[in-house]
């Protein structure tokens, strides 16, 4: 059975949904010990709404009702409540989409250096392959490397199209993304930060589905 | 070798807070120690927190997140007493052309956090929280191992050192939204809401996060703490300019050679950050206009080159020094490609709250569609150009103003271009 879309009209005969029952929702133990480990992190439980949706997220693939609903019976909530902040923010995901998330940065220095064209060039590479999540992104605070990406939280650039195609089978291979574009690697750009010579980082191991 | 008792001097700038960024390991505590880290912090719970307090005032340092509010006088404005008092660190970074938040967080967290600790102790909060955007996951996942050690090492808890002082700290991390950088919009994302802003009065320091006295403060701000407290607040203020003081980092992108971010002393010449440092645009292109202080800047064109590069000289130049982030455009693109990716961000980032904001950023794209389908008169531009004077000042929050303060000097500096695109549109469309 597919999951039940966001897109289906309300119900207007239907009484709004309360706080789920713990006795008759199912939710997976580690996600549940998450939840209740970031609402003891605050003075008040809902702060934990960011945090709990995206460790959900990362269950479900998506905010699906389902994982609106674990998380409104952990965290004591209304289903309601947790669907008014996720249809808010732009990395929660209110619909179905692949597992693999590639934000292309298109804000203004990037698309001053062809972000505009490398989010084209993802989407034709990706075609209908349902495993990707290919869409243009706000300002992803990495304007050092544009025009750039971030591949499942990954932060790589400058990218060239001609970088689509090895960057895609990367991830699909579960090897980590360009290592050598990849910003975690890379030094200061103030040539007088550092007064000795200093290696290059170690770039990220892996790529991380999903992580919102 | 202590990374913040002196100044390093190179070529005349000081550098405080990139000193040997690249050095290994200095996202651990064990190096930032070696180097004298925590030092400060020592220093600090040595005195009473009115004194630390008026080191903060005595430096003169102004919040480096984009409003350059004296930081000294914020931390002075919370009340005095024993209650539940909070500081936020603004980790939310999301000004287009600013990324320099992130360097500090991936490569140097203790200093952050150390800051936090000093800060909070001037202030009396006894619950801190670092918000940073969701997109920046290597830097939290960096923050929380560093928050690790510092707990471990007994400079996060209760008792600190044996001053009395206790804090907890929580690395938060956010999910994608512009707005949550606005300081009361942060809050309530904080509370667990969307990120709406809030009606301000009241101010976050008498009523902020969970209705308590909080004080936020932007990541570098908080990173320069410890170093003004070693080399002490009167030194510090000695460096930059008379209203601007200290060293800033500037985030430098766009049509440049060399993008990335340099730490400057505030009040340099605007040239030499972006054609000495970064630079300038590729050969045989050059500079058509630049945002010194992020996308929420009104632009600056190749004549204001000369303005020295402070929050003063800025402001006074027509702009403002923001984030410290300059984004440079070069010949090779047309004003209105610029106008419009603007005006796009800002309308996706409104949270739709004030009628203003949400319909001018609106009505502003629209608009410049008009002009791009061939379908507007010079008209459209008068009427483009009273819709952004009507949303300053009308809002909650500065975003609506964030667009209307760039597209409205884009509209007044390059006038005659927008009418000749208008005039070529309509020609090729006809």
């Amino acid at each position: 059975m597919s999951p039940r879309g966001w897109d289906e009209a309300a119900d207007l005969e239907k009484d709004p949904a309360e706080i789920p029952d713990p006795a008759s929702t199912a939710v997976p133990e580690a996600l549940r010990a998450e939840i209740e480990g970031h609402m003891a992190n605050y003075p008040d439980r809902r702060s934990a709404a960011l945090p709990a949706l995206a460790a959900a997220q990362r269950v479900h693939g998506w905010c699906s009702p389902e994982a609106i609903e674990q998380v409104a019976c952990v965290m004591r909530v209304t289903p309601a409540y947790l669907d008014s902040v996720a249809t808010f923010y732009d990395m929660l995901e209110t619909a179905p989409v692949g597992r693999h998330s590639v934000y292309v940065c298109t804000n203004i220095s990037c698309s001053l250096c062809g972000g505009d064209e490398l989010h084209a060039a993802f989407l034709e590479a990706v075609g209908a392959d349902p495993d990707f999540n290919v869409r243009s992104f706000e300002c992803l605070g990495a304007c050092d490397i544009a025009p750039m990406a971030s591949v499942d939280g990954v932060y790589v650039g400058p990218l060239t199209i001609a970088d689509v195609p090895q960057l895609l089978d990367d991830v699909r291979a579960s090897r980590p993304v360009l290592p050598e574009k990849q910003l975690a690697r890379r030094l200061v750009a103030d040539p007088r930060a550092n007064t000795r010579e200093f290696p290059e980082h170690p770039a990220e191991q892996s790529a991380r589905p999903g992580g919102a | 070798m202590t990374m913040a008792s002196s100044a390093a001097q190179v070529g005349g700038n000081p550098i405080l807070l990139f000193t040997d960024i690249d050095e290994p390991g200095l996202n651990t505590l064990e190096v930032y120690e070696r180097r004298g880290g925590y030092e400060s912090l020592r220093k600090a719970l040595a005195l009473t927190p009115e004194e630390v307090l008026e080191q903060l005032k005595a430096s003169g340092l102004r919040g480096r997140g984009g409003a350059g509010f004296a930081m000294g006088t914020k931390v002075s404005f919370l009340p005095k007493g024993s209650m539940d008092k909070y500081l936020v660190c603004n980790a939310d970074e999301s000004e287009p052309g600013t990324f320099k938040d992130r360097e500090l967080m991936q490569k140097t967290p203790h200093a952050l956090i150390e800051g936090i600790i000093i800060a909070s102790y001037a202030a009396g909060a006894n619950r801190s929280f670092i918000y940073i955007r969701g997109e920046y996951a290597l830097q939290a996942d960096v923050l929380d191992a560093a928050l690790f050690e510092a707990r471990d090492a007994g400079f996060i808890g209760e008792n600190i050192l044996g001053s009395g002082h206790t804090l907890s700290l929580v690395v938060h991390r956010g999910a994608g939204a512009y707005i949550c950088g606005e300081e009361t919009g942060l809050l309530d994302s904080l509370e667990g809401k969307r990120g709406n802003p809030r009606l301000k009065p009241p101010f976050p320091a008498n009523q902020g996060l969970y209705q308590g006295p909080t004080l936020i403060n932007n990541v570098e701000t908080l990173s320069t703490v410890p170093a003004i407290i070693a080399m002490g607040g009167e030194e510090y203020a000695k460096l930059g300019v008379e209203t601007s003081t200290g060293t800033k980092l500037v985030s430098v992108s766009g049509h440049v050679t060399r993008p990335g971010n340099y730490e400057v002393e505030l009040g340099v010449p605007s040239r030499e950050i972006i054609y000495d440092l970064a630079g300038g645009p590729p050969e045989g292109r050059a500079l058509k206009c630049w945002f010194p202080g992020g996308s929420s800047a009104p632009v600056l064109t190749a004549e204001d080159l000369d303005v020295p590069y402070d929050f003063n000289s800025l402001a006074a130049a027509g702009s403002m020094l923001g984030s410290g982030a300059i984004i440079v455009v070069d010949d090779s693109t047309p004003i209105i490609d610029v106008a419009m990716k603007v005006a796009k961000f800002y309308r996706h980032e409104s949270c739709g709250k004030c009628t203003p904001c949400r319909e001018g950023t609106n009505w502003t794209v629209k608009m410049l569609e008009r002009i791009d389908a061939g379908e507007a008169t010079p008209m459209d531009l008068e009427i483009m150009a009273s819709v952004q004077e009507h949303i300053i000042g009308n809002c909650l929050c500065v975003l609506g103003d964030a667009m209307a303060m760039p597209i409205g000097s884009m509209i007044a500096k390059f006038k005659d271009e927008f009418e000749a695109h208008i005039e070529e549109r309509r020609l090729s469309h006809a």
